[in-house]
């Protein structure tokens, strides 16, 4: 095998935080190589270098045996590096074919060759099978297809090293499989890949080598058929992770019911007649593919927005006003889908991002003044009890990493001791030691007698936490299953919208309790 | 070269970025002075000396400050809720209507001054509300940019001034002239300097934006604007009323602004003409973004301002240097703060 990629002795230091230290990774022709490691462990930095987007402080990247210009990217595009990034740099206004013009051609061209350029991005869709239509504007295109036009552009570059940074963090688990065949039908064709990730069974199903960054360190290097899942996680780690396991539920009294509730969507799927109730002491997990309205379930019960028919009963009552702070004095805990967009303000302090949600609470506020010393103190308290590391009580948060900020948000919830909690994805994006530290919390919220309201897209997550399921699909909610009686297949089956098999095990479940 | 965000900008940085930027501009309208044939220190000298060199001087620099200051404020609070207020302009001129209009309702003209000068202030603030209220409705109801229609606004506003003082409001008395019937003695405020324009204004200002900073640093209020500037989605769902946030948050924009005509009518001119404002309600823009939106740097940014205009004047005459050059170096140390306030927040990669 001929070695097509070489990254020797390569460090890289922001200020004080060494996020690359003399790491060294090769990659032969045809071959799949993960990276993996925690976020933070120095991936995409690492990536980045290479494509230079980063100067290394030291060390040697090679193409094929040329070394390449540091901090050049248009160098690294023309030894046949191509990049994919986690977030598309597409013009949703531009049609598919557009997009992949730009920036191949010299600026002065009078004309731009779009007849030649068409029938060379079909010939790439059509040798490497990856359906798009060129005429397509990205704007209509699905976030799968998205990635089929940014993967196409690095071809259309003649890439034969691609790399694809955190690829299926935005795909459904249907889409990410298609990805894997497509990507080995690449390797076939002569195609080397690196591509990044923190969850193992993708590395597992796709790559022929695996290489463990952590701290900015190569810690292990493994070919895929001598090592198992196991393993992988606690190199990525440092020690071994448990995912923590559910004690048996002690249902209490009806806390949250939701009755035939309609909303037209706000920038989402609608609402159509969801119904479900919810117990002190019980996790109820909401599954789904994404877009069938959880986003805007969520939404609602966290007081967002009140729904257009039916009703919202906290404790067998309605609230006397259907917004986010009756929602949180009537114990409605909240931990929102996007913890970047809506869960904190970046540029605001730690301490204001704890409690601007509750300032109208005479905790925080006394006569339209903010009471700092109280905010501050809550705010160490969670700090210190939630483990959140890299933030300062009067620093700013937008630092802080995926983990931590969920850990905060997590703290600013649960120390309030909330009655019900909404966790709307809790774990999206998160590494592995970081998502069993979730799942802890959300399990002791439980057993504190709270009850938990999960929405997540993650099968195994669903699975593991909570103690009846159900499935949404077109703003509809399935009826309940024991979580005992889920299987993969099942609950295959209620996203799809198969429900015809429920009632039974549902009224099974009923008797069981 | 990249620019990578620092984590924790340093106080000594923040600090001494906007004073190295002044230098900088300074600096460099320096040069343009030296082109035009003067030195650029002789020209800086006769500049100070003629702000703050004789009484006289010294009144005019702060009367000019004045309302600078209030029409900063009215920009700077504004814009840390990213709500666009471009017409600062229209509201100081309506603002500044309100008090003569107010004066002439029966029975206010014979009220004591103590009673008629806080009324009449008052007026000047509600007028300029009223004018922002107006843009801040359309955005809210119908997505109008603000930008646009506080902009047009301004232009509205100087011929709805115009028609008044030529019409219903004119001055039987002045000859002709089109401006407005004067303010009443009991509401002129008091000066500050015998037979110098300066008048108690300027403490007012001053006071204004000690409080207006307090209202931002302290408040609930203050902490609800930053949030829904910074980012509405998280606000909202953080449970920030975005919508009565930013009615409130133009009240005390649009206010600041009236008020600054308000002022300026009862300290200086007594009457209002189409040129009772040389700019101000734009200059505050400017003057807000020098002092990066920090209520208590206003005063220093509005200072500056106040100095290149009137030392510049006395400079232009001494020198034959003409006196835009003050629109230059305002000009010019915007940019460089625009610059240095970037480079305060940023690290240079390489």
């Amino acid at each position: 095998m001929t070695r097509v990629l070489e990254l020797e002795g390569i460090t890289k230091r922001f200020g004080a935080v060494t996020a690359n230290d003399d790491v060294s990774l090769h990659l032969e022709r045809g071959e799949i190589v993960a990276l993996l490691g925690e976020n933070g462990a120095g991936k995409t930095t690492l990536m980045s270098i290479l494509f230079g987007h980063y100067t290394a402080d030291s060390g040697t990247v090679r193409v094929d045996g040329q070394e390449l210009p540091p901090g050049r990217s248009r160098a690294a595009i023309q030894a046949g590096v191509g990049m994919v990034h986690q977030h598309f740099a597409l013009a949703p206004n531009l049609t598919v074919l557009d997009n992949v013009l730009t920036g191949t051609e010299p600026l002065w061209k009078p004309r731009s060759d779009r007849a030649g350029g068409r029938e060379k991005l079909v010939g790439l869709a059509r040798r490497f099978g990856l359906k798009v239509d060129p005429d397509a504007r990205v704007s209509d295109l699905s976030v799968g297809e998205c990635q089929r036009v940014e993967i196409l552009k690095a071809l259309y570059n003649d890439a034969r090293i691609l790399i694809l940074d955190e690829p299926t963090a935005v795909l459904t688990a249907q889409e990410a499989e298609g990805l894997f065949a497509t990507l080995r039908q690449m390797t076939q064709r002569g195609l080397s890949l690196i591509f990044i990730s923190h969850k193992l069974g993708e590395v597992m199903a796709a790559a022929d080598r695996v290489v463990v960054l952590r701290h900015g360190r190569v810690v292990a290097e493994r070919r895929k058929v001598h090592t198992s899942k196991e393993e992988l996680a606690e190199l990525m780690v440092g020690r071994a992770v448990k995912r923590p396991t559910r004690p048996p539920a002690t249902p209490g009294e009806l806390l949250l019911e939701g009755v035939d509730l309609h909303l037209a969507g706000k920038g989402g799927a609608s609402l159509k007649g969801a119904s479900f109730h919810l117990r002190a002491g019980e996790t109820l997990g909401i599954i789904g593919v994404s877009g069938n309205g959880q986003t805007t379930l969520a939404g609602l019960v966290s007081g967002l927005y009140p729904p257009d028919v039916g009703k919202l009963l906290i404790e067998g009552h309605r609230p006397p006003r259907h917004d986010v702070p009756h929602a949180i004095a009537a114990g409605i805990g909240r931990i929102p889908e996007d913890r970047n967009a809506e869960g904190a303000i970046g540029d605001m302090t730690t301490w204001e991002n704890v409690v601007l949600e509750r300032i109208w609470s005479p905790d925080y506020s006394t006569r339209g003044l903010v009471r700092r010393d109280a905010a501050r103190a809550t705010t160490e308290a969670i700090l210190r009890d939630y483990d959140v590391r890299g933030a300062r009580v009067d620093g700013r948060i937008r630092l802080l990493s995926g983990g931590n900020m969920q850990k905060l948000i997590l703290g600013r919830v649960l120390s309030a001791d909330p009655r019900i909690v909404v966790a709307a994805q809790p774990s999206r994006g998160l590494d592995e030691g970081a998502i069993a530290g979730v799942h802890e919390r959300l399990l002791e919220a439980r057993s504190r007698g709270a009850g938990v309201l999960l929405i997540s897209e993650d099968l195994e997550e669903v699975m593991a936490l909570s103690d009846r399921i159900m499935a949404i699909v077109g703003g509809r909610l399935s009826p309940a299953i024991p979580a005992e009686r889920a299987t993969q297949q099942l609950l295959g089956l209620m996203m799809a919208g198969d429900w015809s098999t429920l009632d039974d095990i549902a009224a099974e479940g009923v008797h069981a309790v | 070269m990249r620019f990578e965000r620092r984590a924790h900008p340093s106080r000594a940085l923040t600090i001494l970025a906007p004073i190295c930027a002044i230098l900088l501009a300074l600096l460099l309208a320096g040069g343009l002075i030296a082109i035009a044939g003067a030195n650029p220190l002789k020209a800086y000298r006769l500049i100070l000396t003629g702000a703050f060199g004789s009484r006289l001087g010294l009144s005019e620099t702060l009367t000019r400050t004045t309302p600078l200051i209030l029409t900063g404020l009215a920009a700077a609070v504004a814009f840390r809720a990213r709500l666009w207020n471009i017409g600062a302009e229209g509201q100081f001129y309506l603002g500044a209507l309100a008090v003569p209009a107010f004066c002439m309702l029966p029975l206010v003209s014979s009220l004591p001054g103590p009673i008629l000068i806080p009324l009449c202030l008052m007026a000047g603030a509600v007028a300029g509300m009223v004018l922002l209220l107006l843009p801040l409705g359309l955005r809210l109801k119908f997505g109008v940019d603000e930008v646009v229609t506080t902009l047009l606004l301004n232009f509205v506003a100087v011929l709805f001034v115009s028609l008044m003082i030529e019409g219903p409001m004119k001055d039987p008395m002045a000859f002709g002239w089109p401006q407005s019937v004067p303010v009443p003695d009991a509401a002129i405020l008091p000066k500050l300097m015998d037979r110098a324009r300066l008048h108690a204004g300027l403490p007012l200002a001053l006071a204004v934006a000690v409080a207006v900073w307090w209202v931002q640093a302290r408040s609930v209020f203050g902490m609800r604007s930053r949030a829904v500037g910074l980012n509405p989605r998280a606000a909202a769902f953080a449970g920030v009323p975005l919508g009565r946030t930013l009615v409130a948050v133009a009240c005390l924009s649009g206010g600041l602004a009236g008020l600054a005509g308000a002022v300026e009518v009862m300290g200086v001119k007594a009457y209002v003409t189409t040129d009772l404002s040389p700019n101000y309600g734009y200059s505050g823009i400017v003057i807000a973004m020098l002092a990066n939106l920090n209520p208590l740097a206003v005063i220093a940014a509005a200072l500056f301002s106040a100095v290149m205009f009137v030392g510049a004047d006395s400079m232009s005459r001494a020198l034959s240097i003409p006196s835009y050059i003050a629109d230059v170096t305002v000009a010019l140390s915007l940019l460089t703060m625009l610059v240095a306030i970037f480079l305060a927040q940023y690290r240079i990669r390489r």
